[in-house]
C-alpha cells in the first residue's frame, strides 16, 4: 500500500516536471529553468573589429591625422596676421592651410609622388608641402593667392595623407611596402624614426598632495594656447597662500581673492567654507593675517601683489612702467590660472576657481585621505605625435612669422624701391625654416620650443626593426617624463587603475622599470574635441551658472559642481540623472564617444571631459543586469554586417576612461554580473598588450617571467616584414626558416605575429644531459642544425657618399688595380670588386676584401686652377672601404642612388649566414633565456618509442625557481596539438585546458602527463626517468657569440698614453682593472702584475739625470747640460706623460734613484 | 603468449634478468645484468652456440622506404650501435658544393646550396670512393648535376589566373630539375639505375618571372655523422616489446575500461558466461603509455614490462638505399669497425 503511494506521488512529481518543461517550453522559448543562462560567445571577435578602426598604432595616426586636418588650421587662425612697423597699411593674413601629397622634393622630377621606401632607401625625407592661403597688401591692391608653399612637412606612414592609406595588398606589394606593417612612423632622412607616447600629467586639473615639507597644496598646470604656468594653493605654517611663479613672494590667500574683487570677507569664507564651521575655523587665520596686513579693498591688494611681483620682460619698449596695481591686475587676469579665462575684467569665475582650491586644501588639511593620487593612470595625459609636432609647428611657425616681418620691415624701410614690395617672394624664400626645423627636431629628438621654455631630448627614436615585434613594441610604448635616477617608488609601482589600459607586463628591467609602459590591446588615445556643444548640452540639462550663485548654495550636500575640462561650469542639484541623461545622449551618438563623465563623491562633483590625451577603452553595455551585445550582433558582426562603429552607434558599447571606469562597476565575465553592473568587459587578455601577448598561458607564470619575455621577444631574431629582403637597413637579423607557434594566443593570430614569426617550434626534452646543460645552457642536436634549424642570416648596410667638394674636387669610384703585366690578374684584396669599382652581387667576400674602391681627392679645399698645370692638385689618394668581420659574407645588393642634394650615395648590404653555435643564445617564450652549451650528434640524443629525438634538451632545474608552469602547459598543448594536426590556443586567461590536451595525448597512444619513455642514444637502454617531451617554441635572440667573441695577443695601442686600445671594436686589450690589480696585490704576485700593468702594456725607457731627477734624453740631461750621472730605467709611457704634463704647468717632479739591489 | 592467468612475481630474478619493468612514474631495471656470477646459480657466460640458437631476426613489414624487423636475442649495446651506425655512419652521396653561376632568386645562394644539400640522391655509394679535401674531382668520387630554370610567364595561362602554377612556367624549382650530368665512364656504369634525386617533387626555391636559378652541383659521398645531409635515414630507431602481465582476471566494466586504457587491438573483451572479461591479445601494439597503471582499481593487478632482449627496430630510409641494404651496410660497416680493432689489438701484442 505504502508502496503504491511512493509509486504515485513519484509519478506526481514526474507529471509536475513535465508540465513544469512545458509552461517552460511555451514562455522561456524551450529553455528549462536550470538550463544555464546563454553566454554571449565569440565576444572576442569585437577585438579584432576593434583593431581595425582603432588601437595599437591607430592612436598615433589619429593623432596626426588631428594634427594635419584640424589643428593646423587652428594654429593658423591664431596667428594669421603679419604686420609691419614700417607700412601700418601692410598687412598678410592666412586664410588657409593645408598639406599636400607626399612628393620628391626634386624640381624637375617627372612623376613626383614616391613611396616611404624609396626614402628609406635614398635616405629622403618622406614629406609634403604644407601650402598657405594668403591674402596681403601690395601696393594699395590687396591680393590673394592660394596654395603658396610655406614648407616641408614630415608625413606620418599610414596617416590620411600617405600615399599608402587605403591601398590594398597588391598595390603596397608594388610600392614594397608590407600590408603588415603598422605604420605611424616617420621616415626622416632615410631613418625610421617613432614619436614616442609621452606621459604627463594632466592639465588643467587641481592636483592635491603632499609636498616634501608636509604641507599639503593644490596645483594646478594650466595650459592654453599662449601660455603654460603652475599655480599653487599651498599651506605654510597652517595658513594658506598662493604661489606663482610670476608672483616673488607668496600672497595670503584671502589677500589673492581681495585683489580679485572679492573684498567681502563672508563670502570668501563662504564661498571656501559653505556653512561648515569645522572648516571655517581652519580658514578664519587666514582671514584674520589679512586684516593684519591692514589690506581690506581691491586696491589695497593689488597694490600688494603689484609689488611683489617679478617684472616681466615688457615689449612695450623700456621705460614705461605700469603702476603696479594694473600689472597685478593683468597677472591675475592672464598668467595666474591662464586656462580660467577673465572677459570684461570678470574676475568672478577666477575667484570661485581659487576658492574651490582652497576648499580643497582645507579639506585635504582636515582629512589626509582626500590627498590626490598623482600616479592615478585618470590624473595623467598621453602626449602623441600630432599634439608635440603641433607645438613644434607653432613655434615654428612663430619664428617664421617674424622672420618674414623683420625682412618685409627691412624692405619697406627702404625710402624708394625700383619695383612694387610683394611679399610673395619672401614668403617663398624662407621655407627652409619650417623644413629645417621639422627634419631637426625628429632626426635628433630634441624638440626645444622657445615658448614654453621646453628642452626634451629624446622624444623620438629610431624604430627598432629587430623583429617584427620590436617594431610593433615601439609604437605602443610609453615614456614617462620622470627622472629615472630618482628612486621613488610610487610613479614605477602597478596602478590598479592601469587595468585594461596600460599592460601590467611589459616594462623593462632596471632603471627604467615602470616608467616606460605600454598600452594594452584594446585601448584609445583621444583627440581634443570641442568643448562649446558640451557647454550648450550641459545647460539644457539643468546646469546652473556658478556666478548667480552664493556659497552656501554651492556647497550644499546634494549640491554637485559641474567640471569641463577642469574649468567650472556650474553646479547640479540632480546629479544622478544629470550624469545618466548625459551618457544617454552620449550613447545615442549625440556627442562623440569619447567624452567621458564622472562623478566624484568626494568632492561632490561632477566631471566632463573632452580634452585629448586620456587612454580610454571599450566595454559592453549591461543594462538590467543583462549585456546589451547578444548573440545576434556577434554573429552579424562575423558575418560583416556589422562593424566596430555600428556597435557604437548602436549603443551597444563605449568607451570609458580611466576616470569614469572608476565610477563604473564592470563585471570581469557575463557570469558575474551583478545587479548593479554597468559594464561587461569584452575579453579579459586584452590587459596585457601586443607584445605580452605572445606569451602563451601567462596566466600561469609567475609574473616576471612574463615581463622578462616581453624584453625579450623584441630581440628574438625572425620574419621583419613582408618587404625585409628589399630592404637595405644598418643592421637586419632574418630567419631563415621562421615558423608560426604550435601554441598560439589570439593576440597573435590579431596583429599578425602568426604571419611573421620570431622562432621555431623545437621538440623539447627536459632532463638532464652530458652536464653541459647547467645554469640553464641548452644541448642542441647537430642533425637539427644541419637541417636548418635557428639558422639566422645577418645583413649590414656599409654605406658612403661620393662628396663633391667645394673647390669643385669630388669623390670617385675606381676599378681594381690590376697587374701591369697580365691584366687578368687582380690581387686578392681586389678579387670582388667589378669593373665599376664597387662589389658585384653575390660574390663572396671575405675579412678584409675591398667593396668600394673610393679614391678621394687630395686637395678639397684651395682653389684649383682651370688650367691647373701642377699634377698634384688633381691628384687622388685611395680610400677603400673593407670589409672588416669575422666571417666571410656576400654582397646581397648594391644601391647606388643620390640624396635630397645631388650626393651620389652607395650602400652595399652585406649577408652573412650563421648556423648555431656555441653560446649563441635562445629563448622560450616564459622568460627562460638559455646558451648552447653543447651540440651532440643525433645518435648520442635520447629517442622516445617512435624514434624520435630531440632538437633541444633543457635542464629541468630551470622550473621550480622560475615557476613558469606556462611553459610545461606549451609543452603539453603543442604536443598535443601535433599528435591531432592542429595548432592550439595559449590565450591568457583561457586557451587549450590541460585536460583536453591530455585526452588527446591518452588518445593517442601517449602518457596523459606528457612524460615520455625515452631511450638513451649512448647506451641504448632506457633512461630510469620518464621525460616530458614535447615542442617548445624557441627563440634565437640576436645575441650571437660571433659578435662578442674577442681576444688579442699584441694589437693596436692609443696614440697618447700607448696603453692596448680599448673595446672589441678597435681590436682592444682585455683590462685588468683595480679589483683584479688588488688580487694580485694580495696574493703577492708582484712580478706578475709588473709585467701586467708595465710590461704588457706600455713599457718605456727613459734616462733620467741622478742630479736634477729629470728626464733627459740618451746620455745628456738638458738641465744640467752634462752627461754625468744619467741612469736609463722603464717606466710606464703614461707615467713619463704625466711627468711631462705636470713640467707643462709648472709642477716639476723629481725622480730620486736609489739602488735596490 | 597469452600470459594473463598466469600470476606475475614481484621482481624475482628471471623477470629482473630479461625485463625492464615499466613502473607508474620511473622505469626500473633499464641496464642489463646478465653477465656471469651476477645472479647466484645462474651461469650467464656468453656462449656463441647459444647465441646463435636464440638470436632471431623476423621481418614484420618491409616497404620501400620503411622496413620493421624484431631483433631478438642481443644485447642493447650491438642493438644501438646498429642503430647509431645506421643515423651516422653509413655512407651516401649527398650534395657538397654548388657553383652558383646565377641565381636571382629570393632564395640566397647559401640557403639554396643548404636546401640543395638535404635532397637525397638515388646512387649507390658503395660505387664510389671519398673525396679527401685537396682531392681533385673525377668521376669515381663526384656526381654532377645541373639545375638551370628560368621563370616566365605562361602564354597559355588564363587572363584572371591567379595560381602561380598555371600563371608562370617554372614557378617552382623542383628536385626534379636537376639533371644528372654524367662524367668519365658514369653513364655506362649506372645505365641500370641513372643517377637521379630520389624524390622529383622538392620544394628548392619559388622563381616569378625573369628570375632564374642556373647551378652546378657536386654531390660527394660522406657520413652522417659530418653533416645529417649524408644521413641514409630520416630515422633507425627501436623499441622494447611490450608485455602486460595481469593478476587475476579484470572482469565486468573494469574490463572495458582496461581495454580503453590501451591502443585499439591489444586488449579484447572476451564474454565468458555473460561476464565480459578482459583478454590481453597483442601487446606488441602497446604503446606504453602507462595510462593503465594511473587507476586505481587495476593497482596490482597489471603490471607493464618490456622484454629487454626483444627489439622491435624501425629504419626508415630516405629512399637513397633500400631499407634491408642498409641493414646489410651498418652490419658489415661494424664488423669492419670489429676487424679493425681487432687488428689494431694483435698489433699491439706482437709489439709487446
Amino acid at each position: 500500500m505504502i508502496s503504491k503511494t511512493l509509486e504515485e506521488a513519484k509519478a506526481d512529481v514526474k507529471a509536475g516536471i513535465k508540465e513544469a518543461h512545458e509552461h517552460a517550453e511555451a514562455h522561456f522559448g524551450g529553455k528549462g529553468l536550470t538550463d544555464p543562462i546563454p553566454t554571449v560567445e565569440d565576444k572576442w571577435k569585437l577585438l579584432p573589429a576593434f583593431l581595425k578602426v582603432k588601437g595599437l598604432v591607430k592612436q598615433h595616426i589619429d593623432s596626426f591625422n588631428y594634427f594635419v586636418n584640424v589643428d593646423l588650421e587652428k594654429i593658423i587662425k591664431a596667428n594669421e596676421r603679419v604686420k609691419s612697423d614700417v607700412d601700418p597699411h601692410f598687412y598678410l593674413k592666412y586664410t588657409g592651410i593645408r598639406v599636400g601629397a607626399p612628393e620628391r622634393p626634386d624640381q624637375e622630377a617627372m612623376n613626383r609622388l614616391y613611396t616611404p621606401h624609396e626614402c628609406r632607401l635614398r635616405d629622403l625625407t618622406y614629406s609634403a608641402n604644407i601650402y598657405v592661403d594668403v591674402e596681403y597688401v601690395r601696393g594699395r591692391q590687396i591680393v590673394r593667392r592660394k596654395g603658396v608653399p610655406i614648407g616641408r612637412m614630415p608625413i606620418m606612414l599610414r596617416s590620411s595623407h600617405c600615399v599608402l592609406t587605403g591601398k590594398n595588398e597588391l598595390e603596397l606589394a608594388r610600392m614594397n611596402e608590407c600590408p603588415l606593417d603598422p605604420g605611424g612612423y616617420f621616415v626622416v632622412k632615410g631613418v625610421e624614426k617613432v614619436i614616442l607616447v609621452q606621459e604627463q600629467m594632466s592639465k588643467n586639473r587641481i592636483i592635491v598632495d603632499v609636498d616634501r615639507k608636509g604641507f599639503v597644496q593644490a596645483g594646478v598646470t594650466s595650459s592654453t594656447m599662449e601660455r603654460k604656468s603652475k599655480t599653487y594653493v599651498g599651506t605654510k605654517h597652517g595658513k594658506i597662500y598662493l604661489k606663482h611663479n610670476s608672483i616673488a613672494e607668496d600672497v595670503p590667500i584671502v589677500v589673492a581673492l581681495k585683489a580679485m574683487g572679492m573684498q567681502s570677507d563672508k563670502e570668501i569664507t563662504q564661498l571656501v567654507c559653505g556653512q561648515d564651521s569645522k572648516y571655517i575655523d581652519k580658514f578664519s587665520p587666514n582671514l584674520e593675517e589679512c586684516s593684519k596686513m591692514k589690506i581690506f579693498t581691491q586696491q589695497q591688494a593689488l597694490d600688494f601683489i603689484g609689488s611683489k611681483i617679478k617684472s616681466p620682460k615688457r615689449s612695450f619698449g623700456p621705460g614705461i612702467r605700469r603702476p603696479p596695481a594694473e600689472e597685478a591686475l593683468e597677472v591675475l587676469a592672464t598668467v595666474v590660472l591662464a586656462h580660467v579665462e577673465v572677459h570684461d575684467n570678470n574676475f568672478r569665475p577666477k575667484c570661485i576657481y581659487v576658492a574651490v582650491m582652497t576648499r580643497r586644501v582645507v579639506m585635504a588639511m582636515l582629512r589626509g585621505d582626500l590627498v590626490d593620487d598623482r600616479d592615478y593612470v585618470g590624473n595623467k595625459r598621453l602626449e602623441l605625435a600630432g599634439q608635440l609636432l603641433s607645438l613644434l609647428f607653432e613655434d615654428l611657425f612663430k619664428k617664421f612669422n617674424t622672420d618674414l616681418k623683420m625682412n618685409i620691415d627691412k624692405v619697406l624701410k627702404k625710402p624708394n624701391r625700383t619695383q612694387e614690395f610683394d611679399v610673395y617672394s619672401q614668403l617663398l624664400f624662407h621655407g627652409d625654416h619650417i623644413t629645417a626645423g621639422f627634419v631637426r627636431a625628429i632626426s635628433s629628438g630634441n624638440w626645444s620650443l622657445k615658448r614654453f621654455k621646453m628642452e626634451r631630448a629624446g622624444i623620438t627614436q629610431v624604430l627598432s626593426r629587430l623583429s617584427f615585434i620590436s617594431a610593433l613594441g615601439m609604437m605602443t610604448r610609453i615614456s614617462s617624463q620622470f627622472e629615472k635616477t630618482r628612486k621613488v617608488s610610487g610613479p614605477r609601482a602597478l596602478q590598479p587603475s592601469q587595468w585594461g589600459m596600460l599592460c601590467p607586463s611589459d616594462t623593462p628591467e632596471g632603471e627604467a622599470c615602470g616608467l616606460v609602459k605600454n598600452l594594452a590591446l584594446m585601448t584609445h588615445i583621444t583627440v581634443d574635441d570641442e568643448e562649446e556643444p558640451l557647454v550648450k548640452l550641459a545647460f539644457i540639462l539643468g546646469v546652473e551658472d556658478v556666478s548667480l550663485l552664493t556659497g552656501p548654495e554651492v556647497y550644499l550636500p546634494d549640491t554637485f559642481m559641474v567640471f569641463l575640462n577642469g574649468n567650472i561650469l556650474g553646479i547640479t542639484r540632480h546629479s544622478k540623472q544629470f550624469v545618466a541623461a548625459f551618457r544617454r545622449m552620449r550613447r545615442a551618438g549625440r556627442i562623440s564617444e569619447f567624452v567621458s563623465i564622472f562623478i566624484s563623491d568626494h568632492h561632490n562633483s561632477v566631471h566632463i571631459s573632452c580634452d585629448g590625451g586620456r587612454i580610454c577603452r571599450p566595454l559592453i553595455i549591461v543594462e538590467n543586469g543583462k549585456p546589451r551585445v547578444k548573440s545576434e550582433h556577434i554573429e552579424q558582426l562575423s558575418a560583416g554586417k556589422l562593424s566596430f562603429d555600428d556597435f557604437l552607434r548602436l549603443g551597444l558599447i563605449e568607451y570609458l576612461d580611466v576616470n569614469e571606469e572608476s565610477d563604473s562597476n564592470i563585471a570581469l565575465y557575463e557570469r558575474e554580473i551583478i545587479p548593479e553592473s554597468t559594464h561587461v568587459e569584452i575579453e579579459p587578455f586584452t590587459i596585457l598588450g601586443a607584445v605580452a601577448g605572445l606569451i602563451p598561458y601567462p596566466h600561469h607564470n609567475q609574473s616576471p617571467r612574463n615581463t622578462y619575455q616581453c624584453a625579450m621577444g623584441k630581440q628574438a631574431i625572425g620574419a621583419i616584414a613582408y618587404n625585409q629582403l628589399n630592404r637595405i637597413d644598418t643592421l637586419l637579423y632574418l630567419m631563415v626558416y621562421p615558423q608560426q607557434p604550435m601554441v598560439k594566443t589570439k593576440t597573435i593570430e590579431m596583429i599578425g605575429y602568426d604571419k611573421l614569426p620570431a622562432g621555431q617550434n623545437a621538440t623539447v626534452a627536459v632532463m638532464s644531459n652530458s652536464g653541459y646543460d647547467i645554469e640553464d645552457a641548452l644541448v642542441l642536436n647537430k642533425a637539427s642544425l644541419d637541417r636548418g634549424y635557428g639558422r639566422c642570416q645577418v645583413l649590414r648596410k656599409y654605406a658612403t657618399l661620393l662628396r663633391q667638394y667645394p673647390n669643385g674636387s669630388y669623390d670617385r669610384l675606381a676599378d681594381p688595380p690590376v697587374h701591369p703585366d697580365d691584366p687578368t690578374i687582380v690581387q686578392e684584396r681586389f678579387e670582388v670588386l667589378d669593373k665599376d669599382g664597387i662589389a658585384s652581387v653575390g660574390e663572396r667576400i671575405k675579412p678584409g676584401q675591398v667593396y668600394i674602391n673610393k679614391q678621394m681627392p687630395t686637395n678639397t679645399s684651395s682653389d684649383i686652377g682651370v688650367n691647373s698645370r701642377d699634377p698634384t692638385a688633381n691628384a687622388y689618394k685611395n680610400a677603400p672601404m673593407s670589409y672588416k668581420s669575422a666571417m666571410e659574407g656576400y654582397v646581397d645588393k648594391v644601391l647606388m642612388t643620390t640624396t635630397e642634394n645631388d650626393q651620389t650615395l652607395i650602400k652595399a648590404l652585406i649577408r652573412q649566414t650563421r648556423r648555431p653555435e656555441l653560446g649563441d643564445k635562445f629563448s622560450s617564450r616564459h622568460g627562460q633565456k638559455g646558451v648552447c652549451g653543447i651540440i651532440i650528434q643525433q645518435e648520442d640524443m635520447p629517442f622516445s618509442d617512435l624514434g624520435i629525438c630531440p632538437d633541444v634538451i633543457m635542464n629541468p632545474h630551470g622550473f621550480p625557481s622560475r615557476m613558469t608552469v606556462g611553459k610545461m602547459i606549451e609543452l603539453l598543448a603543442g604536443k598535443a596539438g601535433v599528435l591531432k594536426g592542429q595548432l592550439q590556443y595559449g590565450t591568457a586567461f583561457g586557451g587549450s585546458k590541460v585536460e583536453d590536451m591530455s585526452r588527446i595525448l591518452i588518445e593517442n597512444g601517449f602518457s596523459y602527463s606528457g612524460k615520455d619513455y625515452v631511450t638513451s642514444g649512448v647506451t641504448g637502454e632506457a633512461l630510469s626517468a620518464y621525460i616530458y617531451f614535447g615542442p617548445v617554441y624557441y627563440q634565437k635572440l640576436k645575441h650571437m657569440v660571433m659578435d662578442k667573441m674577442h681576444s688579442r695577443s699584441r694589437g693596436p695601442r692609443a696614440v697618447l698614453t700607448r696603453q692596448p686600445t680599448e673595446g672589441r671594436s678597435r681590436d682592444g686589450g682585455l683590462r685588468l682593472g683595480e679589483m683584479e690589480r688588488d688580487c694580485l696585490i694580495g696574493y703577492g704576485a708582484s712580478m706578475l702584475l709588473l709585467e701586467r700593468l708595465m710590461i704588457s702594456s706600455d713599457i718605456f725607457e727613459i734616462h733620467v739625470c741622478e742630479m736634477c731627477g729629470l728626464l733627459g734624453y740618451a746620455g745628456w740631461c738638458q738641465h744640467c747640460k752634462s752627461s754625468k750621472g744619467m741612469a736609463k730605467m722603464q717606466i710606464p709611457y703614461a707615467c713619463k706623460l704625466l711627468f711631462q704634463e705636470l713640467q707643462s704647468m709648472n709642477v716639476i717632479p723629481r725622480l730620486q734613484l736609489e739602488n735596490v739591489f | 603468449m597469452v600470459t594473463e592467468t598466469k600470476k606475475f612475481k614481484h621482481n624475482d630474478t628471471e623477470t629482473l634478468r630479461s625485463r625492464v619493468i615499466v613502473e607508474r612514474d620511473r622505469v626500473t631495471s633499464t641496464a642489463s645484468t646478465d653477465f656471469p656470477h651476477n645472479y647466484p646459480g645462474v651461469d650467464l657466460a656468453w656462449d656463441f652456440e647459444k647465441f646463435k640458437e636464440n638470436f632471431k631476426i623476423k621481418i614484420n613489414r618491409l616497404s620501400k622506404n620503411e622496413m620493421e624487423f624484431d631483433m631478438v636475442g642481443i644485447d642493447a649495446s650491438i642493438a644501438n650501435a646498429f642503430r647509431r651506425i645506421l643515423i651516422a655512419e653509413v655512407p651516401t652521396m649527398a650534395i657538397s658544393n654548388v657553383f652558383v653561376m646565377n641565381n636571382t632568386s629570393v632564395v640566397v645562394d647559401e640557403v639554396l646550396a643548404h636546401r640543395l644539400g638535404l635532397v637525397p640522391i638515388l646512387a649507390d655509394p658503395t660505387k664510389f670512393d671519398f673525396k679527401a679535401k685537396d682531392e681533385t674531382s673525377t668521376d669515381v668520387n663526384t656526381i654532377v648535376f645541373k639545375l638551370s630554370v628560368k621563370c616566365r610567364h605562361d602564354p597559355n595561362a588564363a587572363a584572371g589566373e591567379t595560381d602561380p602554377l598555371k600563371k608562370y612556367i617554372n614557378s617552382s624549382v623542383y628536385s626534379g630539375d636537376l639533371v644528372w650530368q654524367p662524367k668519365g665512364d658514369q653513364l655506362e656504369k649506372f645505365k641500370d639505375c641513372p643517377i637521379k634525386p630520389v624524390y622529383d617533387d622538392i620544394v628548392i626555391a619559388k622563381l616569378r618571372p625573369g628570375q632564374e636559378i642556373d647551378v652546378e652541383v657536386h654531390c660527394e659521398k660522406g657520413l652522417g655523422q659530418d653533416h645529417a645531409k649524408w644521413s641514409p635515414v630520416a630515422t633507425a630507431t627501436y623499441r622494447l616489446l611490450p608485455e602486460i602481465l595481469v593478476n587475476g582476471e579484470i572482469v565486468g566494466e573494469d574490463a572495458v575500461k582496461f581495454q580503453s586504457c590501451f591502443p585499439e587491438g591489444v586488449v579484447d573483451i572476451v564474454v565468458e558466461n555473460g561476464v565480459k572479461k578482459a583478454v590481453v591479445v597483442n601487446p606488441r601494439k602497446d604503446t606504453v603509455s602507462r595510462e593503465v597503471l594511473r587507476h586505481a582499481e587495476f593497482e596490482n593487478k597489471v603490471k607493464l614490462t618490456r622484454v629487454r632482449d626483444h627489439f622491435i627496430f624501425t629504419i626508415e630510409s630516405v629512399g637513397s638505399i633500400e631499407p634491408q641494404d642498409l641493414l646489410v651496410q651498418a652490419v658489415q660497416v661494424l664488423m669492419d669497425k670489429c676487424a679493425l680493432v681487432k687488428r689494431a689489438l694483435q698489433a699491439t701484442l706482437q709489439t709487446e
